[in-house]
Protein backbone atom coordinates (compact mmCIF):
# COMPACT_ATOMS: atom_id res chain seq x y z
CA UNK A 1 0.00 0.00 0.00
CA UNK A 2 1.33 3.47 -0.92
CA UNK A 3 1.18 6.12 1.28
CA UNK A 4 1.76 8.62 -0.77
CA UNK A 5 -1.53 9.78 -1.43
CA UNK A 6 -4.72 10.77 0.82
CA UNK A 7 -6.64 7.57 2.11
CA UNK A 8 -9.86 7.09 3.91
CA UNK A 9 -11.21 4.38 6.09
CA UNK A 10 -14.79 4.54 6.47
CA UNK A 11 -17.23 1.82 8.06
CA UNK A 12 -20.90 2.49 7.80
CA UNK A 13 -21.95 0.09 10.01
CA UNK A 14 -19.41 -1.30 13.00
CA UNK A 15 -19.62 -5.08 13.59
CA UNK A 16 -19.87 -6.89 17.26
CA UNK A 17 -20.13 -2.72 19.11
CA UNK A 18 -24.11 -3.22 20.35
CA UNK A 19 -25.98 -0.58 18.00
CA UNK A 20 -25.01 1.33 14.95
CA UNK A 21 -21.97 3.45 14.50
CA UNK A 22 -19.74 4.37 11.94
CA UNK A 23 -16.11 5.18 12.21
CA UNK A 24 -14.52 7.30 9.51
CA UNK A 25 -10.96 7.94 9.46
CA UNK A 26 -8.73 10.79 7.24
CA UNK A 27 -5.18 10.09 6.54
CA UNK A 28 -3.61 12.56 4.61
CA UNK A 29 0.10 11.79 3.43
CA UNK A 30 1.62 10.56 6.94
CA UNK A 31 -0.64 12.17 8.67
CA UNK A 32 -4.18 11.01 10.40
CA UNK A 33 -5.65 14.33 10.15
CA UNK A 34 -9.49 13.37 11.18
CA UNK A 35 -10.95 11.01 13.05
CA UNK A 36 -14.71 10.36 13.83
CA UNK A 37 -16.99 7.85 15.42
CA UNK A 38 -20.51 8.68 14.38
CA UNK A 39 -22.95 7.30 16.68
CA UNK A 40 -26.17 7.25 17.31
CA UNK A 41 -27.73 7.08 20.54
CA UNK A 42 -31.22 6.82 22.17
CA UNK A 43 -31.38 8.43 25.90
CA UNK A 44 -31.55 11.85 24.05
CA UNK A 45 -34.93 10.51 23.11
CA UNK A 46 -35.79 8.93 26.33
CA UNK A 47 -35.14 12.15 27.53
CA UNK A 48 -37.76 13.60 26.18
CA UNK A 49 -39.97 10.94 26.36
CA UNK A 50 -39.94 10.92 30.06
CA UNK A 51 -41.31 14.61 30.67
CA UNK A 52 -44.53 14.88 31.82
CA UNK A 53 -44.49 11.11 33.09
CA UNK A 54 -44.79 10.16 36.75
CA UNK A 55 -41.97 9.34 38.58
CA UNK A 56 -42.52 6.07 39.11
CA UNK A 57 -42.23 5.37 35.50
CA UNK A 58 -38.46 5.60 34.65
CA UNK A 59 -37.21 2.39 35.87
CA UNK A 60 -39.83 0.93 33.46
CA UNK A 61 -39.14 3.21 30.89
CA UNK A 62 -35.07 3.73 30.67
CA UNK A 63 -34.80 -0.21 30.86
CA UNK A 64 -35.81 0.14 27.75
CA UNK A 65 -32.84 2.13 26.36
CA UNK A 66 -30.71 -0.79 26.54
CA UNK A 67 -31.40 -4.83 26.24
CA UNK A 68 -27.51 -5.60 27.61
CA UNK A 69 -27.70 -2.98 30.32
CA UNK A 70 -31.03 -1.94 32.06
CA UNK A 71 -30.36 -2.54 35.45
CA UNK A 72 -27.74 0.20 35.14
CA UNK A 73 -30.45 2.59 33.80
CA UNK A 74 -33.34 0.87 36.34
CA UNK A 75 -30.36 1.86 39.25
CA UNK A 76 -29.64 4.93 38.12
CA UNK A 77 -32.97 6.35 37.54
CA UNK A 78 -34.06 5.02 40.60
CA UNK A 79 -31.20 6.63 42.39
CA UNK A 80 -31.85 9.71 40.83
CA UNK A 81 -35.66 9.78 41.86
CA UNK A 82 -35.14 8.25 45.47
CA UNK A 83 -32.65 11.02 45.69
CA UNK A 84 -35.97 13.90 44.68
CA UNK A 85 -38.29 12.35 46.76
CA UNK A 86 -35.66 11.95 50.20
CA UNK A 87 -36.15 7.83 50.62
CA UNK A 88 -33.27 6.18 51.18
CA UNK A 89 -32.60 1.90 50.33
CA UNK A 90 -30.25 0.69 52.84
CA UNK A 91 -29.97 -2.90 54.34
CA UNK A 92 -31.20 -5.89 52.22
CA UNK A 93 -33.00 -3.45 50.20
CA UNK A 94 -29.65 -2.01 48.79
CA UNK A 95 -27.99 -5.15 49.03
CA UNK A 96 -31.05 -7.17 46.95
CA UNK A 97 -30.36 -3.55 44.48
CA UNK A 98 -26.41 -4.70 44.41
CA UNK A 99 -27.05 -8.62 43.76
CA UNK A 100 -29.08 -7.67 40.78
CA UNK A 101 -26.46 -5.31 39.19
CA UNK A 102 -24.24 -8.47 40.01
CA UNK A 103 -26.31 -10.30 37.54
CA UNK A 104 -26.01 -7.23 34.61
CA UNK A 105 -22.30 -7.06 34.73
CA UNK A 106 -21.87 -11.10 34.82
CA UNK A 107 -24.01 -11.41 31.84
CA UNK A 108 -23.33 -8.31 29.86
CA UNK A 109 -19.08 -8.97 30.52
CA UNK A 110 -19.46 -12.09 29.38
CA UNK A 111 -21.39 -11.21 26.13
CA UNK A 112 -18.54 -8.78 25.46
CA UNK A 113 -15.35 -10.71 26.34
CA UNK A 114 -16.74 -14.64 24.31
CA UNK A 115 -18.64 -13.08 21.74
CA UNK A 116 -17.36 -9.74 20.85
CA UNK A 117 -14.35 -8.82 21.82
CA UNK A 118 -12.10 -12.58 22.00
CA UNK A 119 -12.67 -13.18 18.20
CA UNK A 120 -10.41 -10.15 17.73
CA UNK A 121 -7.68 -11.52 19.75
CA UNK A 122 -8.08 -14.93 18.47
CA UNK A 123 -7.86 -14.22 14.75
CA UNK A 124 -11.72 -14.78 14.16
CA UNK A 125 -13.89 -12.70 11.72
CA UNK A 126 -16.94 -13.23 14.67
CA UNK A 127 -17.97 -15.36 17.65
CA UNK A 128 -19.66 -17.99 15.32
CA UNK A 129 -16.12 -18.76 13.27
CA UNK A 130 -14.80 -19.17 17.04
CA UNK A 131 -17.95 -21.26 18.23
CA UNK A 132 -16.87 -23.80 15.34
CA UNK A 133 -13.15 -24.63 16.90
CA UNK A 134 -13.63 -23.73 20.37
CA UNK A 135 -16.97 -24.98 21.12
CA UNK A 136 -15.62 -25.48 24.63
CA UNK A 137 -14.28 -22.06 25.44
CA UNK A 138 -17.81 -20.45 23.72
CA UNK A 139 -19.78 -22.85 25.60
CA UNK A 140 -18.36 -21.31 28.81
CA UNK A 141 -19.03 -17.93 27.99
CA UNK A 142 -22.84 -18.92 27.78
CA UNK A 143 -22.74 -20.47 30.97
CA UNK A 144 -21.36 -17.93 32.47
CA UNK A 145 -23.76 -15.41 30.90
CA UNK A 146 -26.84 -17.87 32.01
CA UNK A 147 -25.75 -17.29 35.34
CA UNK A 148 -25.55 -13.81 35.56
CA UNK A 149 -29.15 -13.96 34.06
CA UNK A 150 -30.71 -16.49 36.62
CA UNK A 151 -29.65 -13.46 38.73
CA UNK A 152 -31.71 -10.95 36.94
CA UNK A 153 -34.73 -13.65 36.17
CA UNK A 154 -35.06 -14.58 39.82
CA UNK A 155 -34.55 -10.92 40.74
CA UNK A 156 -35.58 -8.40 38.36
CA UNK A 157 -38.22 -10.87 37.25
CA UNK A 158 -36.79 -11.68 33.66
CA UNK A 159 -33.35 -10.78 31.99
CA UNK A 160 -34.33 -8.31 29.21
CA UNK A 161 -36.28 -5.26 30.65
CA UNK A 162 -36.88 -6.63 33.98
CA UNK A 163 -40.38 -6.03 35.58
CA UNK A 164 -39.79 -6.67 39.26
CA UNK A 165 -37.67 -3.40 39.73
CA UNK A 166 -39.69 -0.29 40.99
CA UNK A 167 -38.75 3.07 42.58
CA UNK A 168 -38.18 2.78 46.26
CA UNK A 169 -36.72 -1.20 45.54
CA UNK A 170 -38.56 -4.10 43.97
CA UNK A 171 -42.15 -5.22 43.57
CA UNK A 172 -41.21 -8.26 45.54
CA UNK A 173 -38.57 -9.79 47.97
CA UNK A 174 -37.34 -13.16 47.17
CA UNK A 175 -36.73 -15.70 50.69
CA UNK A 176 -33.75 -16.94 51.75
CA UNK A 177 -34.73 -20.24 50.16
CA UNK A 178 -35.61 -18.90 46.70
CA UNK A 179 -31.99 -17.12 46.14
CA UNK A 180 -30.14 -20.82 47.69
CA UNK A 181 -30.67 -22.56 44.23
CA UNK A 182 -28.87 -19.52 43.04
CA UNK A 183 -25.95 -19.55 45.31
CA UNK A 184 -25.12 -22.90 44.05
CA UNK A 185 -25.21 -22.00 40.56
CA UNK A 186 -22.80 -19.32 41.01
CA UNK A 187 -20.58 -21.22 42.99
CA UNK A 188 -20.57 -23.24 40.06
CA UNK A 189 -20.03 -20.58 37.88
CA UNK A 190 -16.76 -18.86 39.78
CA UNK A 191 -14.05 -21.39 38.30
CA UNK A 192 -15.53 -20.75 35.17
CA UNK A 193 -15.35 -17.34 35.39
CA UNK A 194 -11.36 -17.63 37.13
CA UNK A 195 -10.69 -20.00 33.89
CA UNK A 196 -11.71 -16.71 31.39
CA UNK A 197 -9.78 -14.72 33.86
CA UNK A 198 -6.67 -16.96 32.52
CA UNK A 199 -7.42 -17.18 29.32
CA UNK A 200 -7.82 -13.74 28.36
CA UNK A 201 -4.52 -13.33 30.23
CA UNK A 202 -2.81 -15.00 27.45
CA UNK A 203 -3.89 -13.09 24.61
CA UNK A 204 -1.25 -10.70 22.77
CA UNK A 205 -1.77 -7.26 23.80
CA UNK A 206 -0.77 -4.55 21.61
CA UNK A 207 1.61 -2.15 23.34
CA UNK A 208 -0.90 1.13 23.85
CA UNK A 209 -1.70 3.57 26.70
CA UNK A 210 -4.44 5.28 27.33
CA UNK A 211 -2.96 8.82 28.35
CA UNK A 212 -6.97 9.90 29.36
CA UNK A 213 -8.10 11.06 33.21
CA UNK A 214 -10.21 8.57 34.44
CA UNK A 215 -13.39 9.07 35.99
CA UNK A 216 -15.07 6.11 38.11
CA UNK A 217 -17.21 5.87 41.20
CA UNK A 218 -16.10 5.30 44.36
CA UNK A 219 -17.65 3.12 47.38
CA UNK A 220 -15.80 2.98 50.16
CA UNK A 221 -14.37 -0.35 51.52
CA UNK A 222 -15.83 -2.07 48.16
CA UNK A 223 -15.93 -2.34 44.51
CA UNK A 224 -17.91 0.55 43.02
CA UNK A 225 -21.29 -1.57 41.30
CA UNK A 226 -24.27 -0.10 41.60
CA UNK A 227 -23.71 3.17 44.23
CA UNK A 228 -21.07 5.80 44.66
CA UNK A 229 -19.88 9.04 44.47
CA UNK A 230 -17.46 9.89 41.60
CA UNK A 231 -13.65 10.41 41.47
CA UNK A 232 -11.50 11.27 38.97
CA UNK A 233 -7.59 10.01 38.75
CA UNK A 234 -6.40 14.09 38.62
CA UNK A 235 -7.68 14.28 42.20
CA UNK A 236 -11.46 15.08 41.22
CA UNK A 237 -14.22 14.05 43.89
CA UNK A 238 -17.40 15.13 43.47
CA UNK A 239 -21.35 13.97 44.30
CA UNK A 240 -23.75 12.36 41.49
CA UNK A 241 -25.41 16.41 42.19
CA UNK A 242 -22.19 17.85 40.97
CA UNK A 243 -21.74 15.70 38.06
CA UNK A 244 -22.97 18.53 35.97
CA UNK A 245 -20.51 20.72 37.33
CA UNK A 246 -17.76 19.02 36.23
CA UNK A 247 -18.94 17.15 32.90
CA UNK A 248 -19.91 19.59 30.13
CA UNK A 249 -21.70 17.82 27.24
CA UNK A 250 -21.43 19.54 23.94
CA UNK A 251 -22.59 19.03 20.38
CA UNK A 252 -20.20 17.35 17.57
CA UNK A 253 -21.68 18.01 14.08
CA UNK A 254 -20.80 14.67 13.27
CA UNK A 255 -23.12 13.15 15.99
CA UNK A 256 -26.58 12.48 17.49
CA UNK A 257 -24.85 11.82 21.19
CA UNK A 258 -22.83 14.49 22.81
CA UNK A 259 -19.84 14.79 23.76
CA UNK A 260 -18.79 14.74 26.88
CA UNK A 261 -15.67 16.98 28.62
CA UNK A 262 -14.03 18.13 32.05
CA UNK A 263 -15.04 21.24 33.11
CA UNK A 264 -11.82 23.37 33.55
CA UNK A 265 -10.45 20.24 30.73
CA UNK A 266 -9.18 18.15 33.40
CA UNK A 267 -5.55 17.29 34.37
CA UNK A 268 -4.86 16.40 31.21
CA UNK A 269 -5.96 19.92 29.58
CA UNK A 270 -7.88 18.46 26.94
CA UNK A 271 -11.13 17.52 28.66
CA UNK A 272 -10.88 14.11 27.63
CA UNK A 273 -11.39 11.27 29.91
CA UNK A 274 -12.66 7.67 30.34
CA UNK A 275 -15.33 5.71 32.58
CA UNK A 276 -15.43 2.33 32.02
CA UNK A 277 -13.89 -0.81 33.32
CA UNK A 278 -10.17 0.33 33.18
CA UNK A 279 -11.26 3.88 35.12
CA UNK A 280 -12.83 1.37 37.76
CA UNK A 281 -10.07 -0.97 38.16
CA UNK A 282 -7.43 2.00 38.23
CA UNK A 283 -9.58 3.80 40.79
CA UNK A 284 -10.71 1.08 43.09
CA UNK A 285 -8.43 -1.60 42.56
CA UNK A 286 -7.69 -1.75 46.13
CA UNK A 287 -11.15 -2.95 46.98
CA UNK A 288 -11.58 -5.93 45.00
CA UNK A 289 -12.91 -8.95 46.61
CA UNK A 290 -10.36 -11.23 47.37
CA UNK A 291 -10.56 -13.67 44.52
CA UNK A 292 -10.51 -10.98 42.13
CA UNK A 293 -8.07 -9.78 43.74
CA UNK A 294 -5.80 -12.40 43.40
CA UNK A 295 -7.18 -13.18 39.44
CA UNK A 296 -5.61 -9.73 38.66
CA UNK A 297 -2.74 -10.55 39.99
CA UNK A 298 -2.40 -13.80 38.76
CA UNK A 299 -3.22 -11.71 35.17
CA UNK A 300 -0.32 -9.09 35.57
CA UNK A 301 -3.18 -6.64 36.08
CA UNK A 302 -1.00 -4.68 38.80
CA UNK A 303 -2.95 -1.80 41.12
CA UNK A 304 -3.48 -0.20 37.59
CA UNK A 305 -4.22 -0.74 33.77
CA UNK A 306 -4.04 1.97 30.70
CA UNK A 307 -4.14 -0.58 28.35
CA UNK A 308 -7.76 -0.21 26.45
CA UNK A 309 -6.72 -4.06 24.25
CA UNK A 310 -6.62 -4.94 28.50
CA UNK A 311 -9.68 -4.25 29.39
CA UNK A 312 -10.83 -7.80 28.05
CA UNK A 313 -9.05 -8.74 31.29
CA UNK A 314 -10.43 -6.32 33.67
CA UNK A 315 -13.69 -7.37 32.70
CA UNK A 316 -12.52 -10.94 32.99
CA UNK A 317 -11.62 -9.59 36.88
CA UNK A 318 -15.46 -7.83 36.86
CA UNK A 319 -16.92 -11.06 36.75
CA UNK A 320 -15.26 -12.47 39.24
CA UNK A 321 -15.64 -9.89 42.05
CA UNK A 322 -19.53 -9.71 40.72
CA UNK A 323 -19.48 -13.65 41.37
CA UNK A 324 -17.99 -13.33 44.77
CA UNK A 325 -20.00 -10.34 45.89
CA UNK A 326 -23.07 -12.05 44.72
CA UNK A 327 -22.92 -14.68 47.02
CA UNK A 328 -21.81 -12.62 50.26
CA UNK A 329 -24.68 -11.20 50.12
CA UNK A 330 -27.02 -14.26 49.41
CA UNK A 331 -24.89 -16.06 52.27
CA UNK A 332 -26.04 -12.66 54.74
CA UNK A 333 -29.39 -12.59 53.40
CA UNK A 334 -32.54 -11.66 55.29
CA UNK A 335 -35.28 -10.72 53.54
CA UNK A 336 -36.39 -6.95 54.35
CA UNK A 337 -39.55 -5.98 56.37
CA UNK A 338 -40.92 -4.77 53.02
CA UNK A 339 -40.12 -5.35 49.45
CA UNK A 340 -40.16 -1.19 48.84
CA UNK A 341 -39.45 1.97 51.08
CA UNK A 342 -42.10 4.61 50.66
CA UNK A 343 -41.30 7.11 48.32
CA UNK A 344 -43.41 10.11 48.22
CA UNK A 345 -43.23 12.54 45.46
CA UNK A 346 -42.21 16.18 46.17
CA UNK A 347 -40.97 19.21 43.76
CA UNK A 348 -37.30 18.89 43.79
CA UNK A 349 -34.22 17.99 41.71
CA UNK A 350 -32.59 14.36 41.66
CA UNK A 351 -29.58 12.93 40.88
CA UNK A 352 -28.60 9.14 40.48
CA UNK A 353 -25.13 7.82 38.95
CA UNK A 354 -24.64 3.99 39.07
CA UNK A 355 -21.27 1.84 37.36
CA UNK A 356 -22.99 0.66 33.98
CA UNK A 357 -20.52 -2.50 32.69
CA UNK A 358 -19.22 0.11 29.98
CA UNK A 359 -18.71 3.09 33.04
CA UNK A 360 -20.46 5.89 34.73
CA UNK A 361 -24.55 5.93 33.67
CA UNK A 362 -25.66 9.35 35.18
CA UNK A 363 -29.72 10.48 35.55
CA UNK A 364 -31.14 13.50 36.92
CA UNK A 365 -34.57 14.00 37.48
CA UNK A 366 -37.03 17.43 37.88
CA UNK A 367 -40.26 16.62 39.30
CA UNK A 368 -43.01 18.81 40.36
CA UNK A 369 -44.82 18.42 43.71
CA UNK A 370 -47.06 15.82 42.18
CA UNK A 371 -44.61 13.87 41.07
CA UNK A 372 -44.41 14.74 37.56
CA UNK A 373 -41.67 14.91 35.51
CA UNK A 374 -40.82 18.22 34.47
CA UNK A 375 -37.24 17.10 32.88
CA UNK A 376 -34.65 14.43 32.73
CA UNK A 377 -31.30 14.18 32.05
CA UNK A 378 -29.07 11.18 30.84
CA UNK A 379 -25.64 10.89 30.65
CA UNK A 380 -24.32 6.93 29.20
CA UNK A 381 -20.70 6.00 29.41
CA UNK A 382 -20.61 6.03 25.77
CA UNK A 383 -20.99 9.73 24.61
CA UNK A 384 -18.46 10.41 27.74
CA UNK A 385 -16.15 7.93 26.17
CA UNK A 386 -16.51 9.52 22.87
CA UNK A 387 -14.01 11.45 22.76
CA UNK A 388 -11.32 9.17 24.22
CA UNK A 389 -11.99 6.42 21.72
CA UNK A 390 -11.45 8.96 19.03
CA UNK A 391 -8.06 9.70 20.54
CA UNK A 392 -7.15 6.58 20.97
CA UNK A 393 -8.31 5.72 17.16
CA UNK A 394 -5.97 8.83 16.26
CA UNK A 395 -2.96 7.64 17.95
CA UNK A 396 -3.64 4.12 17.11
CA UNK A 397 -3.86 4.82 13.03
CA UNK A 398 -0.59 6.94 13.44
CA UNK A 399 1.07 3.81 14.99
CA UNK A 400 -0.27 1.70 11.99
CA UNK A 401 0.49 3.47 8.72
CA UNK A 402 1.92 0.92 6.70
CA UNK A 403 -1.26 -1.80 7.81
CA UNK A 404 -3.15 -1.85 4.19
CA UNK A 405 -6.98 -0.59 4.71
CA UNK A 406 -8.36 -4.06 5.35
CA UNK A 407 -6.28 -4.52 7.97
CA UNK A 408 -6.01 -0.88 9.52
CA UNK A 409 -9.83 -1.02 9.77
CA UNK A 410 -10.03 -4.16 11.16
CA UNK A 411 -7.68 -2.79 14.09
CA UNK A 412 -9.97 0.15 13.98
CA UNK A 413 -12.63 -2.01 15.12
CA UNK A 414 -10.51 -3.89 17.68
CA UNK A 415 -10.08 -0.55 19.28
CA UNK A 416 -13.26 0.94 19.45
CA UNK A 417 -14.53 -2.64 20.69
CA UNK A 418 -12.29 -2.39 23.75
CA UNK A 419 -14.44 0.12 25.02
CA UNK A 420 -17.74 -1.78 24.57
CA UNK A 421 -19.22 0.84 23.51
CA UNK A 422 -23.03 0.82 23.35
CA UNK A 423 -23.37 2.94 20.21
CA UNK A 424 -27.41 2.93 20.08
CA UNK A 425 -28.10 0.65 23.13
CA UNK A 426 -31.82 -0.29 21.94
CA UNK A 427 -31.49 -1.53 18.19
CA UNK A 428 -30.12 -4.38 16.54
CA UNK A 429 -30.12 -3.07 13.14
CA UNK A 430 -26.70 -3.14 11.79
CA UNK A 431 -25.08 -2.77 8.14
CA UNK A 432 -21.43 -3.33 7.49
CA UNK A 433 -19.62 -1.14 4.43
CA UNK A 434 -16.18 -0.16 3.63
CA UNK A 435 -15.45 2.20 1.75
CA UNK A 436 -11.71 3.42 0.19
CA UNK A 437 -11.47 6.29 -1.42
CA UNK B 1 -36.86 -12.99 27.28
CA UNK B 2 -39.68 -13.43 29.55
CA UNK B 3 -38.81 -16.15 30.85
CA UNK B 4 -36.46 -19.30 30.65
CA UNK B 5 -37.97 -21.76 28.11
CA UNK B 6 -39.09 -24.96 29.31
CA UNK B 7 -37.23 -28.46 27.95
CA UNK B 8 -39.73 -30.03 25.41
CA UNK B 9 -41.85 -27.09 24.69
CA UNK B 10 -43.28 -27.92 21.44
CA UNK B 11 -43.31 -24.53 19.61
CA UNK B 12 -42.20 -21.25 20.35
CA UNK B 13 -43.03 -18.13 18.99
CA UNK B 14 -40.20 -15.25 19.23
CA UNK B 15 -40.97 -11.64 18.16
CA UNK B 16 -37.47 -9.55 18.03
CA UNK B 17 -37.82 -6.07 18.15
CA UNK B 18 -37.40 -2.38 20.17
CA UNK B 19 -41.54 -1.30 20.57
CA UNK B 20 -39.51 2.46 21.13
CA UNK B 21 -37.83 1.96 17.34
CA UNK B 22 -41.07 2.70 15.29
CA UNK B 23 -41.48 -0.30 13.20
CA UNK B 24 -38.79 -2.52 14.81
CA UNK B 25 -41.48 -3.22 17.49
CA UNK B 26 -43.52 -5.09 14.61
CA UNK B 27 -42.15 -8.46 16.07
CA UNK B 28 -43.53 -7.47 19.76
CA UNK B 29 -46.75 -6.57 18.20
CA UNK B 30 -47.97 -9.89 16.61
CA UNK B 31 -46.46 -11.68 19.78
CA UNK B 32 -48.88 -9.52 21.39
CA UNK B 33 -51.65 -9.97 19.14
CA UNK B 34 -51.18 -13.44 19.64
CA UNK B 35 -51.57 -13.45 22.85
CA UNK B 36 -54.48 -16.00 24.00
CA UNK B 37 -54.76 -17.57 20.80
CA UNK B 38 -51.99 -20.13 20.46
CA UNK B 39 -52.62 -23.57 21.31
CA UNK B 40 -51.60 -24.91 24.51
CA UNK B 41 -47.79 -25.18 24.98
CA UNK B 42 -46.71 -22.89 22.05
CA UNK B 43 -44.43 -20.27 24.06
CA UNK B 44 -44.81 -16.65 23.71
CA UNK B 45 -41.71 -14.53 23.47
CA UNK B 46 -40.11 -10.65 23.01
CA UNK B 47 -37.10 -10.04 23.21
CA UNK B 48 -34.48 -7.60 21.45
CA UNK B 49 -32.78 -10.05 19.35
CA UNK B 50 -29.37 -10.62 20.80
CA UNK B 51 -28.36 -13.82 19.54
CA UNK B 52 -27.88 -15.27 22.93
CA UNK B 53 -31.06 -14.89 24.00
CA UNK B 54 -32.35 -16.05 20.83
CA UNK B 55 -30.61 -19.29 20.78
CA UNK B 56 -31.46 -19.86 24.57
CA UNK B 57 -35.39 -19.50 23.39
CA UNK B 58 -35.88 -21.61 20.76
CA UNK B 59 -32.82 -24.29 21.54
CA UNK B 60 -35.71 -27.55 22.14
CA UNK B 61 -37.96 -26.17 20.59
CA UNK B 62 -39.31 -28.05 17.78
CA UNK B 63 -40.77 -25.50 15.47
CA UNK B 64 -39.55 -21.62 16.43
CA UNK B 65 -41.19 -19.18 14.70
CA UNK B 66 -39.24 -15.87 14.36
CA UNK B 67 -41.39 -12.33 13.83
CA UNK B 68 -38.98 -9.38 12.70
CA UNK B 69 -38.65 -5.74 11.26
CA UNK B 70 -36.33 -5.87 8.27
CA UNK B 71 -34.61 -2.82 6.51
CA UNK B 72 -34.73 -3.22 2.98
CA UNK B 73 -33.69 -0.65 0.14
CA UNK B 74 -35.70 -0.32 -2.15
CA UNK B 75 -38.02 -1.19 0.68
CA UNK B 76 -42.11 -1.84 0.25
CA UNK B 77 -43.35 -0.96 3.33
CA UNK B 78 -45.16 -3.87 5.05
CA UNK B 79 -44.20 -6.26 2.18
CA UNK B 80 -43.87 -9.70 4.15
CA UNK B 81 -41.01 -12.04 3.77
CA UNK B 82 -41.63 -15.95 4.82
CA UNK B 83 -38.67 -18.00 4.95
CA UNK B 84 -38.31 -21.78 6.63
CA UNK B 85 -35.41 -23.74 7.20
CA UNK B 86 -36.32 -27.36 7.53
CA UNK B 87 -33.45 -29.51 9.75
CA UNK B 88 -31.32 -26.90 9.78
CA UNK B 89 -27.41 -27.40 10.23
CA UNK B 90 -28.15 -30.04 7.20
CA UNK B 91 -28.48 -27.16 4.01
CA UNK B 92 -26.15 -24.67 5.06
CA UNK B 93 -28.93 -22.30 4.01
CA UNK B 94 -29.22 -19.41 6.00
CA UNK B 95 -31.72 -16.27 5.53
CA UNK B 96 -30.64 -13.53 4.29
CA UNK B 97 -30.96 -10.30 7.09
CA UNK B 98 -29.76 -6.99 7.10
CA UNK B 99 -28.86 -7.86 11.03
CA UNK B 100 -24.93 -7.73 11.70
CA UNK B 101 -25.24 -9.44 14.75
CA UNK B 102 -28.84 -10.71 14.85
CA UNK B 103 -30.78 -13.57 13.43
CA UNK B 104 -28.06 -14.72 11.01
CA UNK B 105 -25.24 -14.60 14.00
CA UNK B 106 -28.09 -16.70 15.99
CA UNK B 107 -28.35 -19.67 13.28
CA UNK B 108 -24.47 -19.40 13.06
CA UNK B 109 -24.05 -19.65 16.46
CA UNK B 110 -26.76 -22.56 17.47
CA UNK B 111 -25.16 -24.65 14.27
CA UNK B 112 -21.55 -24.39 15.84
CA UNK B 113 -23.29 -25.29 19.21
CA UNK B 114 -26.02 -27.66 18.21
CA UNK B 115 -29.00 -25.75 19.41
CA UNK B 116 -31.03 -25.24 16.61
CA UNK B 117 -34.87 -26.11 16.66
CA UNK B 118 -35.79 -28.81 14.79
CA UNK B 119 -37.76 -25.96 12.65
CA UNK B 120 -37.03 -22.84 12.23
CA UNK B 121 -39.86 -20.36 10.48
CA UNK B 122 -38.72 -16.51 10.22
CA UNK B 123 -41.38 -13.66 9.50
CA UNK B 124 -40.01 -10.07 8.10
CA UNK B 125 -41.59 -7.43 7.47
CA UNK B 126 -40.21 -4.37 5.82
CA UNK B 127 -40.07 -1.46 8.00
CA UNK B 128 -40.68 2.24 6.94
CA UNK B 129 -39.68 3.85 9.84
CA UNK B 130 -37.07 2.53 12.56
CA UNK B 131 -36.64 6.13 14.02
CA UNK B 132 -37.04 7.02 18.00
CA UNK B 133 -40.26 7.03 18.73
CA UNK B 134 -43.69 4.77 19.62
CA UNK B 135 -46.37 3.71 17.28
CA UNK B 136 -46.05 1.77 14.20
CA UNK B 137 -46.23 3.10 10.59
CA UNK B 138 -49.78 2.94 8.74
CA UNK B 139 -48.36 -0.18 6.45
CA UNK B 140 -46.42 -2.49 9.03
CA UNK B 141 -49.74 -1.35 11.47
CA UNK B 142 -51.66 -2.64 9.17
CA UNK B 143 -49.61 -5.98 8.32
CA UNK B 144 -49.50 -7.02 12.05
CA UNK B 145 -52.94 -9.28 11.95
CA UNK B 146 -51.94 -10.59 8.04
CA UNK B 147 -48.40 -11.61 10.09
CA UNK B 148 -50.49 -13.06 13.56
CA UNK B 149 -52.71 -15.01 11.07
CA UNK B 150 -49.40 -16.55 9.11
CA UNK B 151 -48.13 -17.01 12.37
CA UNK B 152 -51.11 -18.97 13.80
CA UNK B 153 -50.97 -21.19 10.02
CA UNK B 154 -47.49 -22.05 10.92
CA UNK B 155 -48.25 -23.26 14.04
CA UNK B 156 -51.82 -24.78 13.62
CA UNK B 157 -52.18 -25.59 9.64
CA UNK B 158 -51.10 -28.45 7.62
CA UNK B 159 -47.32 -27.33 7.23
CA UNK B 160 -47.20 -27.56 10.81
CA UNK B 161 -45.70 -30.95 10.59
CA UNK B 162 -43.22 -30.24 7.43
Amino acid sequence: MSHKHDRTLFTSGLARVEGEGAMYVRVTGSRVDEVRLDIYEPPRFFEAFLRGRSYTEPPDITARVCGICPVAYQTSACHAIEDACGARLDGPLADLRRLLYCGEWIGSHALHIYMLHAPDFLGYPGAVEMAAEHRDVVERGLALRRAGNAIMELLGGRSIHPVNVRVGGFYRAPSAAELAPLARRLRDALPLAQDTARWVAGFDFPDFTCPHELLALSDPGRYPIERGTLVTSGGLAFTAAEFEQHVIEEQVPHSTALHARLAGNGQAGDGRYMTGPLARYTLNSGSLPPLAAEAAAEAGLGPSCRNPFRSIVVRAVEVICAIEEALRIIGEYRPPARPAVPVTPRAATGYGVSEAPRGVLYHRYELDSGGIIRSARIVPPTSQNQPAIEDDLRRFVQARLDFDDARLTSACEQAIRNYDPCISCSTHFLDLRVDRR
Amino acid sequence: VTAPRQAGTPAVVIGIGNEFRRDDGAGPAVVTRLRGQVPAGVELLITDGEPVRMIEAWAGAEVAVIVDAVRAEPAVPGRLHRLVLHRPGNSGARPVSSHGFGIDEAIGLALALDRMPGRLIVHAVEAADLGQGVGLSPAVAAAVDVLAAAVLRDLTGPGQRG
